[in-house]
């Protein structure tokens, strides 16, 4: 965990101040809601459908089982009883008045949880790797440069009226669980030939209308130049960046159009004139952050201890062990993911009832550690293995133990038209249906990782884009249609996937998954050939004829 | 519009001359940037202070040869949302090195006093005069800031270092 200190919690503070500030100005007609707009937005209020929405940053996707309390007291007193995590390591509050806004926020910066820069045209909420810190292999706790750059970003004084939002990710694994190559910057933690620790800097991805995988602009960034470099490239872009059009306005285009020699010319022109600034980086500030991160004290235990040889006979447990507990960096422990796919259910959504009864499992198994994944599933980073059917038991029982991470039911899905005033067509209700096409575990099982991303506009919240297969909701004469993609991934290997053909309408799109997933089932060439493995390897004709024969 | 200047509101001195009128002997006057450039020899030879209206669109380093000269470089903010005069103000003060004043015009409301503050503004032609009157209330707002920019003040991770007692002193601008 990341210990806030005074700083923190005075800035939160003073942040809630201003906003109560802004939001009575609203209330008393002193502020236009068009002025009101880029306020709001900069603490994470949007105008949806029904209601104002509270989006609220977990950064890194941290969180401790008090904050998770405190969500779930502001979903009950607040709110429906219920949030929505988003693939950004956030929560969504859908129904909240603007007149408790204030309040909310207040309760909230009280745990250090916060919605400052979950949305407007500034940088966003930095995201990493939900395994930070605990997964074998990592050159270093991404988490670490992750709130560096929240501090670095929070408020920034030059950077908060950008051409349009600004979306940062870190890895520091060679298996990138935190989608770096579609992010504004992706930065990648490795060691160089020298064995010296930095940066791979990546810009100009994302989605959208226009999807563009991010370009490697430098190699390798050392440690105390990661700010610097940082600052010039934001400074280039928020000169450069094209303002004329929402829709090129990101930093993928200015670098497309550029091209990005160019533009790293440009930004190393830049840099060269701040790197030995007042913002580099030295040894005292990395460890002075690096010491505010508390690791559990964990114990030395056997890695196959007698309470998990004895649950495992139990078949329910081992499916659900096999699917949801991964690889820990301590022997002994083990990193759970929590499903928030039930069949049936929307993605990610937990009501305020769930949220309590985790943050007291993380308590009790945990070290009081909770984690959320772009997935929009939850994690607890760390528990013994002795105490797995314990946990198992305790989770199933608020029906967050679905085996179902990694595979077809494991759907992400934006919010879509039952919320969004920006949609096009309903993305949850689609998901929903699938999950109930797949509902069997042996058959998911049987089918492998395969995951389904599903969008309600072409904005792509739900990063259909980089689904194995992307379902993209559209609207055509006053009624939903969808278009089908398959082969993208969102990992260290990130590709844009293949339209498969024309869209479909609402009620076909569960049976051309079905088709898609029977075709893969005959053409995989041996049942560990993944889905993305087959289409990469035949193309998205022979899915494409049996999608549209059964039409 | 009323003009804050040091945390007050104050009368501005300078005279906006357009881009074909003549140019006074006397006074304090404030030319666009395309009639600067025109005539930059004359216009900084003139014994009154001479300041300019520099476009968000246009490169700031193309003022370096005159920043000496000048009194009053006055940046745009067209829109709220458009914060291209936050950038051109920081490399006005941090690496062109000006220290003259350096106004913001345009869409100039207190929500973002702070920032222009801290980006190297000092005198702002404020949209509202209940903005304008709350200036120094606003101003003071914040007490902890993350990042250094050239307004000297020290960003909390290197205060971290050195305990809470060192504060930076209050925003240069800021009237208190």
């Amino acid at each position: 965990m990341y210990i806030h200190d005074e700083f923190d919690s005075t800035l939160l503070k003073e942040r809630v101040d201003e906003f109560r500030d802004q939001v009575r100005r609203r209330l008393s007609g002193e502020l236009t809601e068009d002025e009101f707009k880029s306020l709001r937005l900069m603490n994470g209020v949007y105008l949806q459908l029904h209601a104002y929405m509270l989006r609220i940053a977990i950064p890194y996707g941290t969180l401790s089982s008090t904050q998770m309390r405190m969500l779930a007291h502001v979903a009950r007193k607040y709110d429906r009883g219920y949030g929505h995590f988003t693939t950004r390591q956030n929560i969504q509050f859908n129904w909240i008045k603007l007149s408790d806004l204030p309040d909310a926020t207040a309760d909230l910066a009280s745990v250090g949880v916060h919605g400052i820069q979950t949305s407007g045209n500034c940088i966003r909420n930095v995201t990493t790797d939900q395994w930070a810190g605990v997964a074998p292999g990592e050159v270093d706790d991404p988490r670490i440069w992750a709130e560096l750059l929240r501090q670095y970003s929070t408020l920034h004084p030059e950077f908060s009226f950008l051409p349009r939002k600004f979306k940062i990710a870190v890895t520091a694994s060679d298996h990138d669980r935190a989608a770096v190559k579609i992010h504004d910057i992706g930065l990648r933690l490795h060691r160089n030939g020298a064995g010296e620790m930095g940066f791979e800097v990546l810009v100009g991805g994302g989605l959208g209308r226009t999807p563009f995988i991010g370009k490697t602009i430098k190699p390798f960034v050392a440690r105390r130049d990661i700010l610097t470099y940082i600052e010039a490239i934001l400074r280039v872009y928020n000169q450069y960046g094209r303002r004329d059009n929402i829709y090129k306005a990101r930093i993928k285009i200015l670098v497309h159009e550029l091209g990005i020699d160019k533009f790293a010319r440009e930004v190393e022109d830049e840099w060269l004139s701040i790197k030995d600034g007042a913002l580099a980086l030295d040894e005292a500030v990395i460890a002075d952050i690096r010491s505010r991160f508390k690791y559990p004290a964990y114990e030395k235990l056997t890695d196959n201890p007698d309470e998990l040889k004895q649950a495992l006979a139990d078949p329910t447990f081992k499916a659900w062990y096999r699917n949801s507990v991964s690889h820990h960096r301590v022997p002994g422990y083990g990193i759970v993911t929590l499903s928030l796919k039930p069949v049936g259910g929307p993605p990610g959504d937990a009501t305020a009832e769930q949220m309590d009864a985790i943050a007291d499992l993380a308590d009790r198994y945990a070290f009081g550690e909770i984690r959320v994944g772009h997935e929009q599933n939850l994690c607890f980073p760390s528990v013994a293995k002795r105490d797995l059917p314990a946990l198992w038991r305790g989770l199933d029982a608020i029906g967050v133990a679905t085996p179902n991470v990694n595979l077809v039911s494991d759907i992400i899905a934006c919010p879509g038209l039952d919320y969004c005033s920006l949609a096009n067509a309903r993305a949850i209700p689609v998901a929903q249906e699938i999950t109930r096409r797949f509902a069997d575990h042996d058959t998911a099982n049987l089918i492998g990782r395969l995951h389904i991303n599903i969008s309600g506009c072409i904005n792509a919240c739900g990063h259909h884009h980089v689904g194995h297969i992307g379902i993209l909701g559209v609207e055509k004469n006053g009624e939903e249609f969808y278009q089908v993609t398959i082969g993208g991934r969102a990992d260290e290997g990130a590709v844009v996937g293949t339209l498969i053909g024309p869209a479909v309408p609402y009620a076909q799109v569960a049976n051309v998954v079905e088709d898609i997933v029977e075709a893969y089932l005959d053409l995989r060439l041996r049942p560990d050939e993944l889905f993305i493995d087959t289409v990469k390897r035949l193309g998205v004709e022979p899915f494409k004829e049996r999608a549209y024969a059964t039409g | 519009m009323p003009l804050v200047k040091g945390g007050q509101i104050v009368a501005d001195r300078y005279v906006r001359i357009l881009d074909d009128a003549p140019i006074p002997a006397n006074g304090a006057m404030l030319v666009p940037a395309e009639r600067f450039l025109a005539d930059a020899s004359e216009l900084i030879a003139r014994q009154a202070e001479t300041g300019v209206i520099w476009p968000n669109n246009r490169d700031i380093d193309e003022l370096g040869p005159y920043l000496d000269r000048l009194a009053l470089v006055a940046l745009v903010f067209p829109k709220f949302q458009d914060g291209r005069a936050y950038s051109q103000a920081r490399i006005l003060r941090e690496r062109l090195g000006y220290r003259g004043e350096l106004r913001a015009t345009g869409q100039v409301l207190r929500d973002q006093f702070v920032f222009m503050l801290r980006a190297g503004f000092d005198t702002f032609e404020v949209k509202k005069e209940a903005d304008a009157k709350v200036f120094g209330e606003v101003a003071q707002r914040y007490s902890v800031f993350y990042q250094p920019t050239g307004d000297g003040r020290s960003p909390a991770f290197r205060q971290r270092l050195q305990g809470f007692a060192t504060r930076a002193p209050a925003l240069r601008g800021a009237g208190r």
